[in-house]
């Protein structure tokens, strides 16, 4: 196996040290490191986090491989510098047996850029009537622990609180995409000053806050853990922190396109900014920014949504929702998170490695950086600055908001049990060099 | 003046005053016995309507025809659009064919717009309505029939006229346009529905709000209905056609509260015993048909500025041709 060291690199943003990769681990950490390597690295100024971890992905395989397939997606998320992404169950077939969840771990173990671990779906065909066999796909290869509908929501309050009390047997979670149906008929954006003038239909922010504060409640009353997808509205925020401060098992994750951009951009009518749950308001993002700094809310999730050219080259109502964010989610937490000094780095690897690994089970991600784990890393050089151009993602799709948008920062190498997925800003071969 | 018209936003002073002056000038023609002039002659129009409309359609085709316009009806129904055809791959058609201008009513909010945004073809587009965002040639017609009754004369505006909008404002592209054009104008504009049917924000547009029309009728000078559809009680939109009929409908009691000179307008197409009973829609007070006029006169105005009348501040229309083919060396 390949062993790497790299020089001068600060851990979490601290003082240059070095790091030796060998046999899967971080073998040793210091100064001036007199180890042989097979591939030195000069990462002088650049930062070392734990490799981050993505709960919320979209990979489109099976069934929509014009947008992305798990190869491709997985290219992408190492790309951005992630280790481990969970593959949501909106695919054809629908995620909701133990086959397709096997085949999608399958697929990602033979991709090889990070480690995929399917989402189930809560009910059959994520039609929201029965639900679907969990205990099945928690006992399969896939091993799922995270369940959900996302795309829709469990809006059935009893079926949401059987799923709740069912996963508790092999402590399962239910992620809930809390959008109350009927209040969101026929919703194209945000609802509120801009959705008016544009005479586009309205996405109320009570369709998702009535949801999620229904929620919250069935979670205390069962004594279940519960994880709200995709948070994007200061009531929602508000909600979380209530339940918090109850004592109950409540997560929350929030997308790195909520923490920058709002409904203004929508007046163009590019559907480049149609996405489920729609841009917010100014005063929206800031209070996700502040929930996220105070932990309110957990993790940083892309909901990562590829989308083939032709559904968003289109006009609004018709064009698919959604954008992909795996090669850009770090830039963006930079530019939201750490230049305007509401996180460290520290916090970043928090947010975006070791509460999204807690959250979804996975006991070999979200790591401490030190001697003997495994060595899941990325090198970030936080310096750089570059208009952002889809020509040069590795996602299949180029649905991406931020084109042309100067975002800071880039990763520099991504490795996953001491192999490297990304070498100097490329894509590695299976052996781990480039 | 801009070289699309998309929303009757895009519109200043000065142009709309352009606009209502050149129809004037353009009205006289329709009390000849030609009604013709060869203003556009060799130039190509396409009247591209995703969605089924007979007056704006007629209208606009009207206008076309009595600039000596070539007009070209690009329906959707039974044409490629209904086998799937994309807006794009049918606006890369209609350019390659050489269109000077594109007339565009689609049922989606923002699809003018993204036509005009996009490099799929590059005459000039003309919003004839986009689902319920705007209408911007309906709210210059209803402009100018104020303008002839409250302030008639070139260069004239509706500094201080007090227009009242009625109805679904929630779901009607007339209402957005009027609301941008009328107070670009200097007219104050006051709509009227049930809560239900005002669109979120909307105490942040430019105008007053009211839920209760006995009270406003008296301070209007212009009080325009819209349509209410039936189907909308259905989503609990109102309890029911009468009840919304008692609070909100026009009839000759409420006809009495008005001031001497106001007028009564509509932009069609009527629901009778709805928004409106029959003795107001027939009273001479009602100026329907006269919009129906108007709005031939207004699109010949718009036509003729952005096929060449105007200048435009945003850059040259490009020819709305495709390129030479280039010959290989």
């Amino acid at each position: 196996m390949t062993s790497y060291l790299i020089r001068n690199a600060q851990i979490l943003g601290g003082a240059p040290q070095d790091l030796l990769l060998a046999d899967g681990v971080i073998k040793e950490i210091g100064t001036g490191l007199a180890a042989d390597a097979d591939i030195e690295i000069d990462a002088t100024a650049l930062i070392v986090l734990p490799g981050l971890v993505d709960l919320h992905t979209h990979l489109r395989e099976p069934g929509r491989e014009d947008a992305e397939t798990v190869l491709t997606g997985t290219r992408a998320a190492a790309m951005g510098g992630f280790t481990a992404v969970h593959a949501m169950a909106n695919t054809t077939p629908v995620a909701d047996t133990a086959g397709v969840v096997e085949q999608v771990w399958r697929l990602g173990q033979e991709a090889g850029y990070c480690d995929v671990q399917p989402v189930g779906a809560v009910t059959v065909g994520l039609e929201g009537k029965k639900l679907a066999e969990l205990g099945a796909m928690h006992e399969s290869a896939a091993n799922v622990r995270v369940f959900s509908d996302d795309g829709k929501c469990v809006d059935d309050a009893v079926l949401m609180r059987r799923a709740l009390e069912y996963v508790k047997a092999f402590d399962g979670v239910v992620a809930q995409h809390a959008q109350e149906p009927r209040l969101t008929e026929g919703a194209q954006m945000n609802e509120g000053q801009v959705s008016g003038e544009l005479g586009l239909g309205g996405w109320p922010a009570v369709a998702e806050e009535s949801i999620i504060a229904r929620d919250v409640l069935l979670a205390a009353h069962v004594g279940s853990r519960l994880h709200v997808c995709h948070v994007s509205t200061a009531g929602s925020v508000e909600i979380i922190r209530w339940a918090k401060a109850k004592g109950w098992d409540v997560t929350a994750e929030v997308t790195p396109h909520h923490l920058l951009l709002t409904d203004e951009l929508v007046r163009s009518y590019d559907p480049v900014y149609k996405v489920n749950p729609p841009l917010r308001t100014a005063e929206d993002v800031q209070a996700l920014r502040a929930a996220l700094a105070d932990g309110t809310i957990d993790a940083v999730a892309t909901d990562h949504a590829p989308h083939p050219a032709e559904d968003k080259d289109c006009e609004w109502a018709v064009a698919a929702m959604g954008m992909v964010g795996l090669e850009t989610a770090l830039s963006v937490v930079q530019q939201t998170m750490v230049d305007t000094g509401l996180l460290n780095w520290e916090g970043v690897a928090d947010r975006m490695s070791h509460r999204p690994a807690r959250i979804g089970r996975l006991t070999g991600h979200g790591r401490p950086i030190s001697v003997g784990e495994p060595a899941n890393l990325v090198l970030f050089d936080p310096a750089y600055r570059g208009a952002v151009n889809p020509d040069s993602f590795a996602t299949r799709s180029r649905n991406t908001p931020y084109k042309g948008l100067d975002l800071p920062g880039r990763v520099h190498a991504t490795f996953l049990r001491g192999r490297a997925t990304v070498l100097a800003g490329e894509p590695a071969e299976q052996d781990g060099t480039v | 003046m801009k070289r699309h018209l998309v929303s009757a936003a895009d519109l200043s002073r000065d142009d709309a005053l352009l606009i209502l002056d050149t129809a004037e000038e353009l009205a006289q023609l329709s009390g000849r016995a030609v009604k013709k002039l060869p203003t556009l002659r060799g130039r190509t129009v396409v009247n591209l309507f995703f969605e089924d409309s007979t007056r704006t359609k007629t209208s606009f085709e009207v206008a076309e025809k009595r600039l000596s316009a070539d007009v070209i009806n690009f329906s959707a129904k039974g044409s490629s659009v209904s086998k799937g055809e994309s807006l794009k791959d049918t606006a890369l058609t209609l350019q390659a064919m050489g269109a000077d201008a594109v007339v565009i009513r689609h049922h989606a909010s923002g699809a003018p717009a993204r036509l005009a945004q996009s490099d799929w073809l590059h005459g000039s587009v003309i919003n004839a309505g986009d689902g319920t965002h705007e209408h911007p040639t309906q709210a210059l017609l209803d402009a100018f029939t104020m303008r002839r009754h409250l302030n008639p004369g070139a260069g004239h505006d509706l500094a201080g006229r007090r227009v009242t909008i009625v109805g679904d404002v929630l779901h009607s592209r007339v209402a957005r346009s009027n609301v941008h054009l009328l107070t670009t104008l200097g007219a104050q504009v006051t709509f009227v529905a049930p809560p239900t049917l005002l669109p979120i924000g909307i105490q942040n547009w430019p105008c007053e709000i009211s839920y209760d029309l006995d009270s406003v009728l008296p301070k209007t000078d212009a009080l325009m209905m819209l349509r209410v559809q039936r189907e909308r009680m259905n989503a609990a939109f109102f309890p029911t056609e009468r009840e919304y009929s008692r609070r909100y409908g026009m009839n000759g009691l409420r006809m009495a509260q008005l001031p001497e000179q106001a007028i009564v307008m509509h932009p069609g197409p009527m629901v009778r015993g709805m928004e409106i009973t029959a003795e107001v829609a027939d009273s001479p007070r009602c100026t329907a048909v006269e919009q129906v006029a108007n709005g031939v006169s207004v699109r010949m105005a718009v036509l003729y500025l952005l096929l060449g009348g105007a200048v435009f501040t945003d850059g040259p229309a490009d020819p709305a041709r495709t390129d030479s083919v280039e010959t290989a060396q």
